[in-house]
Order: C-alpha cells, then structure tokens, then sequence
C-alpha cells in the first residue's frame, strides 16, 4: 500500500512537471484557404485586410498574448512575403506556398516536429477576449481521464436568424449533438439542407448515450485547443483537408480509433470569426460596441490615439472635420481624414487618411485607408478597399465592394452586390472550395497590381472609344460578374443587410416550410411511437390515397372510353403493382370508383340510381372479380367496415342470392361465416 | 538596457490590456518599473539629472499612453520627476554649502545640517537664488497640515518626515541615482503602506453605534472599516453591490469574515436607505485638483443621496492617487467603457445584434462606463495617508506645490505642465510650450 502511494505522488510529481515544462503554443493559420473575399485577396491576404482600421490579425495575436500563450507558429501560404514583412520577428512563421488547405498545413506543421503538447489551433482571422485557461484546464482534465480525447472546441452561445436560417456572421445553421453530462461533441452539421427540413442522426447516438442535446444556437468559433495527435491524425489521413467538414466530421463518424472531441462554452467572453462579409460587418460592429473589450480600437491602436467620445464615436487625435459635417453614432474616423461641409456619415468605418468631399453620404460602410471620395457621392453598405478614388457623384448601392485602386467615374452608379476589382476575374472556378489566391511566392503587390493599373489604362485608352467604360467615363477597374447559382445568395453574406423583399419572400418561403415542418415533425413523432409493422401503414396511408385517385381516374376513362375489361384489369394490375397495393384495397378503390361513377351519373330518383349501380356492376364485374378472386369474406368486411355497404343491403343480396345458382353461391359460401356474424348480430339487437 | 526595455513593453502591453486592477497596484509596479529604468539608466558625469529626467520622461510618456485612463500612473510619473529633481537640488545644495563652509569637516556639517537645515538652505539661497532647494512634496503633504491645524495625530508621518530628514542628512555623501533610488523606494514604500496611515485615522472618524455606508469594493475602505473594528467600535455596514461588476458581494463576504455586522443592498436601494446612514465611506480612483473625484460607476448617485440627506460623504484616496489635473471633460476623457458582457449574456442577446436583418445598424446599445465622475461640493471630506483634508483644500494642496515650484525658475514647472499635458491632448501642450517660451 504504501509503496503503491508513493508510486501515484511519483506520477502526480511527474505530471505536474510535464505541465510546467510545456509553455502554451498555438498555430495561427494566416490563410483561410477560402475564396470568401475572392476580390480583395487577390492583392492582399486576408490577415492583413483592416477590421475597424487594425489588420485582422493583430486583433488574434493580441488575444494570444494575453491568454498566456507563449509561443505562436504562424502558418503563411498566400502573399506569405506580406504576412512575414508584417510581423517582422515577433513571432515564429512558417511559410509554404504550395498548401491549398488547413489539412496541408498541418501535416507541414507536424513535419517540421515543432509542436510538443497541446495547442492552441486558430485562424489569423478570429477575434475573441475570452480566458483561455478554464478552456486548458477542462481540456487538460478531460485528457487525464480519457487519453482519447483530442480536441476541445470552443462554442459561443448565439442564436441563429428565425427568418433566414442564418448565424448573425452569415454562415449556414449549425446543428450540434452535444452531451450535456460530459460535454462531448457527438455530432456537428454546418450544411444542414433547409429544403428537406430536417437532419439525420445515427441510431447509435441516441443508444450510446444516455442523454444528448441537440443545439442550434451554438456558434463554432473557430478556436480549437488541440493535443499533438491531432497533427498525427492530419498525417495519417492525407485526404484531410478542411478543419471542419473533414477532420471533425471524420473523427465523429471514425469509431474504430475512438477519438473524442468535447466542447467548451463561453457566456460572458466573446470569440468569433471573420468568414465572410457579412461577419466582417457584423464583427466590426461588435468591436465598436465593444463586445470585444479591451481589444478595441482605443486601446487596440497604437501608434495613432483614438478617443471615444459620446455615442460610440471613435475619433483619432488629427482629423480635419468640417464644422456642418455629421458624424452619426459609432463612427470610427482614423488618423489624418479630412470630411467635408455637410457629409453625413453613420456607422461606418474610416480609415486613415482619406479625404472625403462635401455633400457625400456614408452609411454603414468601411472604407480602408488613403480613399478619396469626390463632393456629392453616396454610399451604403459598401466595402471601399484601399487608394479608391470616386469621383464626383458616384454611387455605391448596397453590397458593393471595391477592391484596391479601382476609380469609379463620375456619376457612376455600381450596381448592388457587385464586386469591382483591377485585375480581371479569375476565369477558371472549379468548386467554392480553393485557396486563398496564392499568386505567387514574391508576394510583392505593389509592382504587378502597378503594371496591371498600366496594362488596365492602356486598355481603357484602347477601349475608350467602345461603348462605355465598365465604370463609367475615367472608372478603372472589372466589375467582376456574379458566379451562377451564388446569384440568389449574394445578399446572404453581403455586408448590406438583406433587403426586406427578400426577407418578405423567405417568411412567406418559410411558412409554407413550417406546414411541412409540422406534418413531419408530426409523422416522425408518431414514427418514433409506433412500431415498425405500423410504420408500413403509416407510409403507406398516403400512398393508398393517391392510388386511389389514379384507380378512379383510370376507371373513368375505362368506361368512357370503351376500354375492354380485360384491357382495363391489366392497366388496374400495374398500378396495384407500381403502388404495391394489396389486391383487397385495390378492389376496395375499384367498387369505390364503380359506386361514384353510378352517383355521378344523371338520375332523378332512387330507383334510377339503383339502376344505375346495376348497370355499372355488371358492366365491370368481370374487372372486380378479377381482383376479389381469391377474397372471401374479407372484401365484404372491408366494405361494411368502411361503410360502403349497408349491413342490411349485405343480407338482402344473402337472401336474393339464395336462390342463384351454384356458381354465383360461391361467393355466398365464401362470406357464410361473415353473414352469420351479422344475422346473429342483428338478432342480438332485436332482442 | 535591453532588459528594463523588456520590462516596460510588458508592463505597457499589461497597462494596454488592463490587466492590473486598482491604481494601488499600478502605482507600485509604476514606482518598481521606473525605479529599474533609473537604476540601468548610464549617466553621464555632467548633467547626471538631465539624463534621468530625460530616460523617466521617454518610459513615462509611453506608461500614460498606454493607459491614459489610469490617473495613477502618470501621478507617480511625476512624482519620480520631482524626486529626481529635488534630489539634484538637494546635492547641489550640498556642494555649494561645501563650498561655502570649506573649512568645516563632513562629519560636522552632516550634524550641522541635520540640526538646521532650513537655516543653511536659507543662507545658500540668499547665496544664489537660482538653485534654491525647493521644499518637497512629501514636506508639502506632511507640513501644510501641521500649520493649517487640521487636526491628525499620525505618528507615521512624523516617522516618514523624519526617515526624509536622515535620507536628506546622508544625500550629499552619496551619488544622484543612488539618492534618487532610494527616495524611489520610499516613494513605493509610501505607496504599498498607505492603507494602513489611512486605516490609523478610522478611529477618530467611525463612532460607536453608527451605520456605515459604501459602494463596490475598495481595498482602502475595507483596511479603514477593519480598523475602527480591531480598536472595539462597533458599528454596521452597508455594502451597495456596485453593479455591474458586483464588487461589494466580495466586499461584503470579506467583511463579515472579520466579524462586521453587514447588510447588503442593490445600488438602486441606496436611496431608500441613506437616511439610515451615519457616514457615506467611499474609496476614489482618483482625485482631481479641483477636488473632484473620479470613483466607480455609481458612487455620484451615492454622492447625491448623501447630499439630499446631509449624510457626511467621506473619500479614501493614498496620495497616489491625487492628480494634479483638471476634469476639463470628465465623462469622455477620464472614462472608460468596458465591455457590454458585464451587463448581459452576449447569447441571449444575439438576436438582438444581427445586423443582417433590419437596417443594417444595432438598435441595442450598451453603454458601460467604468467611473463617476463627483463634484467636489458633494464631498465632506477627504481622507489621506497624510490626514483628513477638505475638498477645497486638495486644489490647494497643488497650488502651493506649483507654486512652490515657480519659486526656483520655470523648467520644472514647465515640466510638470508638459507630463500634465500628454493626459491633456495636444492643444494643451502646445499652449503651455508657447507659454513657457514667453516666460
């Protein structure tokens, strides 16, 4: 006993001197491997790219600074040259050109031999303030009980759009299966298909595990804190490409290893990630409402002074405001702006040194550094990249997005949505799913996109004499044209809001949704309640009822048509095949059909129709019979039970049949026991 | 060198992510920090102060950059400045009474000195005005209260005064940095004590029997109520939680921890219960020269409540945290927001901020403001490590530290002005610099 004692505070000793020697690492992957800003990343990566005036990536590393971690590997692919120039030696890069996905970068990673113990896994894009070390400690906890656990992933409590399905940042519904005991992830769903309206989950999930929640109001952000394995794992699986839909799809479907993925929430921090434009706007709105305290621009910036002042205005130290300028309510003004008499700007971002003219309306835009916007323009909910000039009077509709360079002409109006670039549109567009373009390893910008601007005026020169110039007179630049079938979704991840006709046509989309919604929610209930020999019924109650149609429309045009009733049992044959149909309802559907066909046809009284029912009987026995051949009394009970044929009509036909002959009596012999029941029935009540 | 910069970018990157809470602390680590850039700092043989000054300046001016909101900061920024300077003075001194009394050994002139300082200092300043030694403002803060009869009995003051004397009687024979470190060090000594000088005064102030209110959680308050409890009053306490940080919950469990009988109510019940209250006892962020106080959110409300119902509103403040400055723009300048989360669960509210749907922009907002800003004719009194002094008095305090400053030429007011300014904005500093070429 005592020797086992010593042995388990050797252990504790050993561990905690495996704790202490590891310092906290993270890889920060300064490549979104994603084509989401396909316009703009063309010229410059996306790390780089401003939110609220501070490159993207500085709002990560000094989240990483200050959650104790102490040494970063940054992952640079694409423009690696302008990533590394930027972050000079603070920290540890790795560069490769030649990865096209996380999975690539990983396994590089794991090659260089670089990481030993967790880490933190992050992308150059993620803004968050939360602690990192209860996050550690659970993982760290969670390991010690069950060596298998790999990964811990950070989810944010946050409630996706009622009406668009959609997350605030613009990515698709989440749907995750999380047990709520152990906090294990058990399944994870990014692109659910709305159309079917509802997911699938494996039976064993549900058998496995005592209790399992299912969450659509958990935001992934992007944050993973990861054991070494998970490198070996990206080795081991070289078709691991993406983070997500591969590597954590993979290992929760993956049973034979066993590797487990848990998660952790955070309430009061936030973390979340840039994927697109709309999380870009919604990111930065974020940060000016200071969710993401204290990495905010006043405390953020550090060379330029940015002050706060009432209403959510940000405002450097030298900005040349015009005495009627407006600045509305959080406004972010940088360093060495100038506005003009009676510009409106509201809740929008300003970068350093633009000058902006008189009479311009800016509504919920960013516009980036060194812009130059002529008196009279308008714009909302744009994007305006770098070094822009709009000459007087253009126009930004909603959506647009400006990349670096472009010159709008006078007037010009850019249509909603459109991307405007200098350099052409890549033609070649195989799947939504490559890389950030990687141009090419000198990364050096400034002299291509420069020849470019030479080659795009000597083009414009060339083509001044066309028609138009694609950004009206003096415009330079593409308007990029949209990409077929991501024209409908254009709004969904614009930085515009999404116009109210939209919004209008979704309700109306989703309650139609919400009926079909309820009547599968209702069959899987009744589903889940019944068992599988109900089931059958259950699916084929709806099957039954269309057959039927089809039998009485089938018949219709037998009779209206002539049709041979042997012609017209083979045709009744196929369909009972086609719907699988048992030869008892069938015929059920072919009385029924006979019995509508003699009260629809014209009569004035009871005796007519009386006759009428004859007729078509006799007419179409031949067709009955060939499906009742082998029924006895379970056609007519079936006929009673639906109430097609009255109890005494069913005697009288006893009666009058009593005297038939042999072969009419067959029927009679086969529904004896049936009649029986009903006389001794019907003596009963007598009595 | 490279070690002390390493050492200042950390603390500036922990100042800039407010990582140090409380002005106590950022005072210290202030005073250790630049204590060690003193201490590494090469002087040359001329000039050995300019140097100094110059090396304070350049860390100091990035320390108040980084935080501007934390007063405390640039307050010891400058009180090393005046030590530096003083020290100068003072070994200046020293040697043209060396010069003067040539003839006399340095054993009998340190016991000269230290029997009649201010005679010899006299005697040099009729020899030459320009190098007058200034009184310092550790003499300011512990003389002034002595002849404006305010009564205090401190017995660590006359310590303090005396520990000033005997580091003034051996300065000559030591360096200027040495001088300088060690007046540093009793500087952060100062620092890291005043709440025990402030909790020696509890007594006099907390009588039997009385309710006692505060708001949030001061480490100043509770050493002061902790205080009056040890020398047997007994007396309640009401701890307002001071939302939305809910500060006073662990100031209340601290204090029934060392047996105080406590009540604990929401801030909005403050009203509703000052005419309960003996005294109001607040701790300040800082205290500004017009008397006005910068204290956490919610204590102006305190301040207003305490007027209406002529309860005594008292505030704890170490001299740290007395700031030469104006609150020309109190809510905007000397403010800080923090983050939304404090208030509400960012996930139940995340409906309410998505921007996709709607207009574009948040129709929620919300403002969270660290501090209050309480006029000066709010307070009744204040309570420093050096005594109880009235709100007028502060301002009063840094007049005649100004002035005093005027008397020995304009360099070093014009010093204190351009520290003051780089919290001010620029237009200020460039006023005062235009101004200081006039003069």
């Amino acid at each position: 006993m005592g020797a086992q004692k010593k042995g388990a505070t050797a252990r504790v000793a050993e561990d905690s001197e495996v704790v202490a020697r590891h310092s906290l690492q993270a890889i920060l992957l300064a490549d979104s491997f994603t084509t989401k800003f396909h316009s703009i990343i063309l010229e410059r990566p996306r790390v780089l790219l401003p939110l609220v005036n501070i490159p993207m990536i500085d709002y990560t590393l000094a989240w990483l600074e200050s959650a104790g971690v102490e040494e970063v590997f940054v992952f640079c692919c694409a423009h690696s040259k302008q990533v590394i120039d930027y972050l000079k030696f603070s920290v540890t890069t790795i560069e490769a050109n030649d990865s096209i996905s996380a999975g690539d970068a990983l396994r590089l990673i794991y090659e260089r031999q670089v990481i030993d113990g967790d880490f933190v896994l992050i992308s150059g894009d993620t803004v968050s303030n939360m602690s990192l070390t209860q996050a550690l400690e659970e993982h760290k906890e969670i390991r010690k009980r069950d060596a298998n656990a790999i990964m811990t992933m950070v989810v944010q409590h946050s409630k996706p759009s009622p009406i668009t399905q959609q997350s605030r940042l613009g990515t698709d519904e989440l749907f995750m299966a999380i047990n709520p005991d152990t906090k294990q992830l058990l399944y994870y769903e990014d692109k659910a298909e709305y159309s079917k309206g509802f997911i699938s989950l494996d039976k064993t999930l549900i058998a496995d595990n005592p209790s399992i929640v299912l969450h659509n109001d958990k935001q992934d952000c992007y944050i993973d804190i990861c054991s070494e394995q998970v490198l070996s794992l990206f080795t081991d699986n070289f078709d691991y490409q993406h983070l997500r839909r591969h590597f954590v799809k993979g290992l929760l479907l993956d049973d034979i290893m066993g590797y487990k993925i848990f998660t952790h929430e955070i309430h009061s921090s936030y973390a979340a990630r840039i994927d697109n434009f709309r999380s870009y706007d919604t990111i930065s709105k974020d940060i000016i409402q200071r969710w993401t305290y204290p990495f905010v621009p006043d405390i953020l910036c550090g060379s330029s002074a940015i002050k706060l002042e009432r209403q959510g205005i940000y405002r450097a130290s030298e900005v040349t405001l015009s005495r009627s300028a407006q600045v509305g309510s959080f406004t972010v003004i940088g360093q060495g702006t100038k506005i003009g008499n009676n510009t409106k700007i509201s809740h929008s971002v300003i970068g350093e040194g633009c000058s902006i003219g008189s009479n311009v309306t800016i509504e919920g835009s960013y516009i980036w550094n060194d812009v130059t916007i002529e008196d009279g323009c308008r714009l909302s909910h744009a994007i305006v990249c770098d070094g822009v000039t709009m000459k007087l009077g253009a126009v930004l509709e909603p959506g647009v997005v400006l990349s670096f360079k472009v010159v709008v002409g006078e007037q010009f109006v850019v249509p909603a949505y459109s991307m405007v670039s200098l350099i052409q549109q890549p033609t070649q567009q195989d799947s939504d799913e490559e890389l950030e373009y990687a141009e090419n390893s000198s990364g050096t910008v400034e002299i291509p996109s420069d020849k470019l601007n030479g080659e795009i005026a000597s083009d414009l020169s060339e083509t001044q004499y066309g028609p138009t110039p694609e950004l009206g007179t003096g415009g330079v630049g593409y308007i990029w044209s949209i990409f077929e079938g991501a024209h409908d979704e254009e709004w969904r991840h614009s930085v515009a809001p999404i116009p109210t006709d939209k919004l209008a046509k979704i309700m109306l989309d989703k309650d139609e949704d919400e009926e079909l919604l309820t009547q599968d929610g209702n069959a899987l209930v009744e589903e889940l309640k019944s068992d599988s020999e109900d089931d059958d019924n259950e699916g084929s109650r709806d099957d039954y009822a269309s057959f039927e149609k089809e039998v009485q429309a089938t018949f219709l045009r037998a009779v209206h048509e002539n049709v041979k009733v042997d012609h017209a049992v083979l045709e009744m044959n196929g369909l009972r095949l086609s719907y699988n149909i048992a030869a008892v309802d069938c015929a059920g559907a072919i009385f029924y059909s006979m019995m509508k066909l003699a009260v629809e046809s014209l009569h004035s009284s009871a005796r007519e129709l009386h006759r009428n029912a004859v007729e078509v009987i006799t007419t179409w026995q031949k067709l009955l019979k060939s499906f009742v051949h082998d029924i006895d009394e379970e056609i007519l009970h079936l006929l009673y039970d639906k109430e097609i044929l009255q109890e005494d009509a069913i005697l009288r036909w006893a009666d009058e049949k009593e005297g038939a002959d042999e072969s009419d009596k067959m029927f009679l012999k086969r529904s004896e026991k049936f009649i029986q029941w009903l006389r001794e029935a019907e003596e009963e009540e007598e009595d | 060198m490279p070690d002390t910069q390493a050492l200042v970018n950390d603390f500036i990157s922990k100042l800039k992510k407010r990582k140090i809470e409380g002005s106590q602390a950022t005072a210290k680590q202030t005073a250790e920090l630049l204590r060690s850039v003193i201490s590494q700092t090469r002087v040359p043989y001329t000039n050995q102060a300019a140097a100094l000054i110059q090396s304070v300046k350049a860390v100091g001016e990035r320390l108040i950059a980084a935080n501007p909101v934390e007063l405390a900061v640039g307050n010891v920024v400058r009180r090393v400045l005046h030590i530096i300077r003083e020290e100068d003075l003072s070994l200046t001194t020293a040697a043209m009474a060396g010069l003067n009394l040539s003839a006399v050994s340095d054993d009998e002139d340190d016991a000269d000195r230290d029997n009649q300082p201010v005679l010899s200092a006299a005697a040099i300043a009729a020899a030459s005005r320009s190098t007058l030694r200034p009184p310092s403002l550790q003499t300011l803060l512990e003389d002034v209260p002595d002849s404006a009869a305010i009564p205090h009995t401190s017995s660590s003051g006359g310590d303090s005064e005396g520990k000033s004397k005997s580091a003034d009687k051996s300065s000559r024979s030591r360096k200027l940095k040495h001088d300088v470190i060690e007046a540093v060090n009793e500087l952060i000594q100062d620092i890291s004590t005043c709440h025990e000088q402030i909790a020696e005064q509890a007594v006099e102030h907390i009588h039997q029997n009385e309710v006692i209110l505060t708001l949030g959680s001061s480490r100043t308050v509770l050493e002061f109520l902790c205080a009056a409890k040890e020398k047997k009053r007994s007396f309640r306490v009401f701890v307002s939680e001071g939302a939305p940080r809910y500060q006073g919950h662990l100031l209340a469990k601290e204090l029934v921890t060392r047996g105080l009988q406590t009540t604990l109510i929401t801030d909005s019940a403050v009203f509703a219960m000052i005419s309960r209250v003996n005294m109001v006892i607040v701790g300040a962020h800082a205290v500004m020269a017009n008397g006005g106080v910068i204290a956490p959110v919610g204590v102006n409300m305190v301040a207003l409540a305490a007027q209406k119902h002529a309860v005594p509103f008292v505030v704890l403040a170490g001299s740290h945290k007395l700031c030469p400055l104006y609150p020309h723009h109190p809510e905007v300048l000397l403010n800080e927001l923090r983050s939304p989360s404090e208030l509400l669960d960012f996930g139940e509210f995340s409906d309410c901020l998505d921007f996709g749907s709607g207009i574009g922009a948040p129709l929620l907002h919300v403002v969270n403001p660290t501090f209050d800003y309480v006029q000066p004719k709010l307070v009744s009194l204040f309570i420093t490590d050096t005594g109880g002094h009235n709100p007028s008095y502060i301002g009063e305090m840094y007049r005649l530290f100004v002035v005093s400053a005027r008397g020995e030429g304009m360099n070093f007011k014009s010093e204190i002005m351009r520290t003051n300014c780089i919290a001010e904005g620029n237009f200020f500093g460039k006023l005062e610099d235009r101004k200081s070429r006039f003069l």
